[in-house]
Parts: C-alpha cells; sequence; structure tokens
C-alpha cells in the first residue's frame, strides 16, 4: 500500500545538481519531497553519500524542518490547522484526538495507507477555527468529540472507493460562503 | 593584556577565553558542552559569568578577553544563573542517580550539589526513550541526555564518524543515529570517545561485569585475565592516586585476590604480534605484497575501514589484535600445557578501550564454537569490581603476572599510545633485516603529539618510511592522501583510533573536561615510556617467552599454526540497505 520512492528519479535529480557542497543540503531536500512527496530513507542515504555528509547529519537537519516527512502521505492527508485563532479555539485539543483516533504522531502515515495527518500553519479560515482539511475538504469548527465520526466517515468512503482516488466534498469556498 | 577577574588585576594572552584565563588562575568555572580543541559551540550556557558594562551575561568558553575586561565569574546573578540552568536540566531528568552508573561521577549531579539544588522546581514530564543495547560496545539511554552535544562534536568533527546527531526539535529533541536507529547499525565504530565526553550517564560501556562475576564464581571454569599496556598506567586514577602512577604490580595481585586463576599481560601478545606482523612487513616489502601495511590492532579502525574503505581491505595486516592473539593462544598452547579443556576457560580482559568489547564478539574471533576472549572490561569497570570487592589496591603486596604469557618485553608495553606500535614494530623489523638490534633505542619522533607523525629508519641498505596516526580523523586525512598517490613510498601505517592511542582509549577513568584529559593523556604516556626507558627486556624478539612459543607450537612467523591462530581473512562486509 505505501508507495515507494522513485530512486531513478532521486538520482537524476542529483545528477543534475552536480557536485555540491553542504549548504545545498536543504534545497535538495526540498526538491526531493517535491518531486516525491516525502523524503524516503534511501533517498536521504544518497544525498549523504552524494554530499559527503554523515546519514546522520542529513536526518538530523531534516527532521529539525517541520517542512520535510518522512513517510509518504495517506490517500487521505488530513491537516491540523495549528493557526493562532485555531490554537485559541482549542486545535491542540483535536490535533490530540485525531492522534488518538488515527494512532500516529503528526508528521506520520497510517500502517493501511490510508490517512497521514499534518499539522499546518494558518490555512486562512479564522473565523471558522479550528479548522481542519480532511483530503480536499474543509471541515469548520470542530471538536475534539467529533473526530472519531469524521474520521469513521472518510475511512468508510476509502474502503468503498477501493483503488479509487477521493473526490472533495465540500470545498474552502462552500465552507467560507 | 589586562583585565580584572573577581577585581584582582590580571594578564590575559591575546586570543584567550575567559574560561582559559579564569582556568589559568586557578579558578574553574563549570562547563558542559565545552570540548578543548574544538570551536566552542555555547549550547549549555552552563559557563555564564558577569562583566561590567554588559546587560546580559556572557558565556566564557566562547567570549574572548578583551582589554580591560572586568569579569566576574561567580557574582551571585552568575551563579543564581547557573543554578537555574541546572534546575532546567533537571526538569526533565530521571531521578535515578541511585541507580546509574554515573552516579558520582557525574557532572550534572555535581553541578546540582555545588549549587545547592535540593528539590525539583519544575516537575516538567520526563522522557521516555528506548535504551539502545544494540551496539556490542556502547549503550545509550536518551532519557539522561541533557542535548549537551558533546558527544556528536566529538564524533564528527574529533573522530570523523559523525554516527549521531541531534535529531527533531524543540522538546522532541534527541540525540541518535540516521534514522532514529540502532547504533549498531550506524557507522558507529565503537570508539567510545563520546562517553568519554558525556556529562552524564546517557552513554556508557556495554557492561560486561555480571558475566565476569559468574565466571569467577563458577567452580567449573578455570578464569583466565589479561590486561592491556595502558590499564596499569591510568588504574590509579579511579583509587584517587596521581594521574601516571604505573600500578603493574598491584594491578596483578589485585586481580589475583578478585579470584582469577591465571594472570597475563597483553603485551606478551603484542611482542607476538610484533613477530608476526614484522614478518608480514617484511614478507610485503619482499615479494610486493600491498604496500602500506595498514596495522590492525585497533578494532575501530579496522571496522571503519571496512565500511568507509572496503578497497583498502588488503593493506590491512592480517594479524589479529593482541587482545585476540592472547585469547587464542591461552585456548590453544596454554591449555594444552596445562592439560585443560579449551571450553572450560574463561578468558577476561581488562581494556582502556570500548571497541574491544566489540572486537571480542566478532565471529572471526572463534574457534570451533569459542570465543577467543570470552568478557571485556573497561579500566572504569575494573574500578567498580575491585571496590565492590573492598580490594585496596594499594595496600596488596607487589605480584607478578604468570609465566610464560605474563612475560613481556617493554616494547609490548609501548602498545598503549600511539606511535608504540610502530616503534616496537622496527626493533624487530630491523633485526629481521639486517640480524642486528637498530642503535638509537627510541625514534622519539614517532611519540610526538601531532596527528600525523612520518619517520624513515635505516635497517641495513633498506629505509624504512612509516607513518602514525593518530585518531581516525586524522586516520582519514591520511589514507585520503595515499589514495590519492601523495605518499607513495610508505611500507608501514600504524593506526590509534583514539587521538594519543589507548591511553585516551573510550575505556579509560573519565576525565572532568578537555584540559584534565590531555593532561591525563600526557602523564599516562610518559609513564608508558618511562616503563620502556627502565625496562631490561626492550626488543620484541628478544622475549624468550614469545620464543618457546614459536619453538613448541607455532614454528615460525607466518607458519600455517601462526596464521591458524593468530590471522584473520577478512570479508567484506555486506552492505545494510533499508
Ligand atoms: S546521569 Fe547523573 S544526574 Fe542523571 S541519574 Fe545519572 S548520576 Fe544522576
Ligand atoms: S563510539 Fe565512537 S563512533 Fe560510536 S558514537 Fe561514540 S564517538 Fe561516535
Ligand atoms: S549523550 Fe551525553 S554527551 Fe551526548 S548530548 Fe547527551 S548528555 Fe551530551
Ligand atoms: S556554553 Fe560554555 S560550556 Fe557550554
Amino acid at each position: 500500500m505505501v508507495q515507494a520512492c522513485d530512486m531513478d528519479l532521486v538520482d537524476a535529480l542529483l545528477a543534475r545538481h552536480g557536485a555540491c557542497g553542504r549548504q545545498d543540503l536543504i534545497p535538495l531536500l526540498q526538491e526531493i519531497q517535491e518531486a516525491e512527496g516525502f523524503l524516503s530513507r534511501a533517498a536521504l542515504r544518497r544525498v549523504a553519500a552524494h554530499l559527503h555528509l554523515p546519514e546522520s547529519k542529513v536526518y538530523g537537519v531534516a527532521t529539525f524542518y517541520n517542512q520535510f516527512r518522512f513517510q509518504p502521505r495517506g490517500r487521505c492527508a488530513i491537516a491540523v490547522c495549528r493557526g493562532t485563532a485555531c490554537h485559541v479555539k482549542g486545535s491542540a485539543a483535536v490535533l490530540a484526538a485525531l492522534q488518538r483516533e488515527l494512532r500516529i504522531q503528526a508528521g506520520a502515515t497510517t500502517r493501511d495507507g490510508l490517512f497521514s495527518l499534518d499539522v499546518v500553519s494558518c490555512i486562512g479560515a479564522c473565523g471558522l477555527a479550528p479548522v481542519i482539511a480532511v483530503g480536499d475538504d474543509y471541515h469548520a469548527g470542530v471538536s475534539p468529540t467529533q473526530v472519531p465520526g469524521i474520521v469513521a466517515s472518510y475511512r468508510a468512503k476509502l474502503q468503498a472507493l477501493g483503488e479509487g482516488v477521493l473526490e472533495p466534498s465540500t470545498s474552502v469556498e462552500e465552507v467560507l460562503a | 593584556m589586562l583585565a580584572t577577574l573577581n577585581g584582582r588585576a590580571v594578564e590575559a594572552h591575546a586570543g584567550e577565553s575567559i574560561l582559559d584565563l579564569a582556568r589559568r588562575e586557578g579558578l574553574d568555572i563549570p562547563t558542559l558542552c565545552h570540548l578543548k580543541g574544538l570551536s566552542p559551540s555555547g549550547a549549555c550556557r552552563m559557563c555564564v559569568v558577569e562583566l561590567d558594562g554588559r546587560p546580559g551575561l556572557v558565556t566564557a568558553c566562547s567570549q574572548q578577553v578583551q582589554e580591560g575586561m572586568a569579569i566576574h565569574t561567580h557574582s551571585p546573578r552568575a551563579v543564581e544563573a547557573r543554578k537555574t540552568i541546572v534546575e532546567l536540566l533537571l526538569a526533565n531528568h530521571p531521578d535515578d542517580c541511585l541507580y546509574c552508573v554515573r552516579s558520582g561521577d557525574c557532572r550534572l549531579q555535581e553541578l546540582a550539589q555545588t549549587h545547592g539544588v535540593r528539590r525539583r522546581r519544575w516537575p516538567a514530564g520526563m522522557r521516555h526513550h528506548r535504551l539502545d543495547v544494540s551496539s556490542p560496545a556502547i549503550g545509550r539511554n536518551p532519557d539522561k541526555c541533557i542535548l549537551c552535544g558533546a558527544c556528536v562534536r566529538v564524533c564528527e568533527e574529533r573522530m570523523g564518524v559523525g554516527a549521531i546527531d541531534f535529531t527533531g526539535r524543540g522538546s522532541s529533541t534527541v540525540v541518535a543515529p540516521a534514522f532514529l536507529g540502532d547504533l549498531n547499525l550506524s557507522t558507529c565504530v565503537g570508539c567510545g570517545q563520546c562517553i568519554a565526553v558525556c556529562p552524564t550517564g546517557a552513554l556508557r560501556e556495554q557492561s560486561h561485569l555480571d558475566r565476569v562475576v559468574a565466571a569467577l564464581e563458577d567452580p567449573e571454569q578455570v578464569v583466565v585475565v589479561q590486561h592491556a599496556p595502558a590499564v596499569s598506567v591510568s588504574l590509579a586514577e579511579e583509587f584517587g592516586l596521581p594521574a601516571g602512577t604505573d600500578l603493574n604490580p598491584q594491578l596483578v595481585a589485585a586481580l589475583r585476590r578478585l579470584g582469577f586463576h591465571y594472570v597475563f599481560d597483553t603485551a606478551f601478545a603484542a611482542d607476538l604480534t610484533v613477530r608476526e606482523e614484522a614478518a608480514e612487513l617484511v614478507q610485503r616489502i619482499t615479494h610486493g605484497g600491498p604496500l602500506p601495511l595498514f596495522t590492525s590492532c585497533s578494532p575501530a579502525w579496522v571496522r571503519w575501514l571496512e565500511q568507509e574503505r572496503p578497497e583498502l581491505l588488503p593493506h590491512l595486516s592480517t594479524c589479529k589484535s593482541p587482545q585476540q592473539m592472547m585469547g587464542a593462544v591461552v585456548k590453544s598452547a596454554f591449555a594444552r600445557m596445562k592439560g585443560l579443556d579449551p571450553a572450560r576457560i574463561f578468558s577476561v580482559s581488562i581494556m582502556p578501550c570500548t571497541a574491544k568489547k566489540a572486537e571480542a564478539a566478532r565471529p572471526e574471533h572463534a574457534r570451533e564454537g569459542l570465543a577467543d576472549v570470552d568478557a571485556v572490561l573497561t579500566v572504569r569497570e575494573l574500578a567498580r569490581l575491585l571496590r565492590q570487592r573492598g580490594i585496596r589496591l594499594t595496600e596488596l603486596k607487589p605480584d607478578h603476572a604468570d609465566l610464560p604469557l605474563g612475560m613481556r618485553s617493554t616494547a609490548g608495553k609501548l602498545f598503549g599510545a600511539s606511535g608504540g606500535v610502530t616503534e616496537a614494530a622496527l626493533r624487530t623489523a630491523h633485526f629481521l633485516i639486517t640480524g642486528e638490534d637498530p642503535p638509537p633505542m627510541r625514534v622519539e619522533v614517532l611519540h610526538g603529539t601531532e596527528g600525523l607523525r612520518f619517520a624513515t629508519v635505516q635497517a641495513g641498505i633498506l629505509q624504512l618510511r612509516v607513518a602514525v596516526a593518530s585518531g581516525l580523523l586524522q586516520a582519514r586525512k591520511l589514507v585520503d592522501e595515499i589514495q590519492q598517490g601523495l605518499h607513495p613510498h610508505l611500507h608501514m601505517v600504524e593506526v590509534m583510533s583514539c587521538p594519543g592511542g589507548c591511553v585516551a582509549g573510550g575505556g579509560q577513568p573519565l576525565s572532568r573536561d578537555g584540559d584534565d584529559a590531555e593532561r591525563r593523556r600526557a602523564v599516562r604516556h610518559a609513564a608508558l615510556l618511562r616503563v620502556d626507558d627502565e625496562g631490561m627486556l626492550r626488543r620484541p624478539h628478544r622475549n624468550w617467552a614469545v620464543g618457546e612459543l614459536y619453538r613448541d607450537e607455532l614454528g615460525e612467523p607466518l607458519s600455517q599454526r601462526a596464521h591458524e591462530l593468530l590471522h584473520v581473512h577478512r570479508e567484506r562486509p555486506r552492505e545494510v540497505e533499508a
């Protein structure tokens, strides 16, 4: 279920960069994440070898930044807004509820590959805080008690779809309207 | 340059840090992350001091003294700030001192004591991480880590390994190998230099004490012990005696009191290693083998070479290290001599090293299912055992090691410091080539403190060119230069993984800080040189006990039997892929 990282693509990307140094580490990581959606171990190892840096250093730098993730995104990506407004309205409790429900930490993906969970800085829907995005859908004024129901509905949808792709049901515009 | 230190006028050197000035003036400022010789990181802020005319406190380890500076190292504000730092460090620290291997030797504990911390000020959540006991050499307990970064910097900047680093950020930061993996799957070579700089119990050696105690208490086992050359010159420090005291005879007596049946000297096996390695060198020179020959007695270096430069493995001497040679001889020739079943022998070694634990566990160091060496204790572990058994080292009647495997030349003893292996090998190689002992007994340049040292020794018509690399970082540099063709005529390269050699090994008594570590290294080294200066038997090939071993068991160096017992033929380790 969990998609693998395309190492040929990573190699091509590194080859395109040619010889470079430590200062290129973060840009390289960004490009790989852009292309692959996440940073696989194999990709981080290639980067370390390419830059002649210890793997521990590359991993250490990558984990320092919230922008990098180390597992592919789930079929349905959940993002919790941690902007100021959402924070004030209790997004921390929503995040905790999601972590409990999905049994993963923010930044991770469930084993079945269905869900990934991320924390994002402001989504821009502060009036409706706390907001979470589930796939392309936005849910406003979420309380921790609603979380199990939301997760269950998407799990059912995904399972019904089989291998298919989740279609958006409520866009941010609709929610905002 | 003039400055005032706590109101007293003092003269500072140009570029000197406040910390160095204060220490030179007999004042100690506490430090946690400061590492001598490496750039200051300013991570712990334990060393803060107050300056007149500066609103904020400054870190003494990184701030240089400036003309006219008025420094207050122990003003109420500075001391209070330090206390707060300790309290913050303790906020998520386990209250575990009673059960901690470092208790009594822990800088965090000491600072909490000296700053009068008597209660937990911030009842914050404890850290809960998995213990990492995967490495045969090093154990990690991240719960006790205060994130000072000393281990990270030593591993990367001094050893050139970089096995561990900070991962994550904020309150979830942890010092760990890549991918939060286990140390045994990382590039860690087990040198233990990280333990030597860790202020807390977050890093330690994998303890073999339990299995040694069990063997000593088992009436069925014959327990044999060897001690490495650099042990007798450092053990004194664990018992409050001056560093650099050689306690060889007391050490032997103490090992007997502990119940070991036979006490041998690893330096015997060092003499044996010299015979084999010098023969190997001469053979490679005369028959065209891969040169330079790399020494193989430092297991962290062997592991490094396997990992980083497997293409150079043919250069590595096939000799086992002295520890392993001793182990092999004990369970073969010695067992037969005494009519003992090798399976009943439990072979222990006392080493200044953590990597020796991993070396002893390697599969090629066993024959017919029996390990050459069954357990390895660091000097620290031996001291723990001696204290536990109430053995008062200084009050014991001096004793001698058992023969024949306790007989050694003082050249064998020199294995304990960088340059010593080369010195010993040259004494014998010279003899092998010319039939005569070399005229000057000491090649001084080999014993310097430079990281890389080169020497040329005339042996008859042959000029022997040798290089000594002290520390893995230097070894990497030298290996790179060799691969670039910069040293085309070298015959031999000695590598000690730890800077300074075994006298500064990762299993030695712990120092308080970098200055202390450097001082201890120097006096331990000097003690070894003194042993050699005063020695009666200074040439490995004149060790009669080694001679008898050749006569009775091995035949001659590099014989088939010698190869069976004393050499290994390494395979390239397989790549570990995720
Ligand atoms: S590391 Fe130091 S402070 Fe922490 S439990 Fe051990 S002895 Fe105590
Ligand atoms: S034992 Fe040596 S190589 Fe391993 S982590 Fe410690 S310093 Fe690094
Ligand atoms: S393991 Fe020890 S040396 Fe390394 S960061 Fe933690 S406390 Fe410092
Ligand atoms: S900041 Fe100076 S010792 Fe840590």
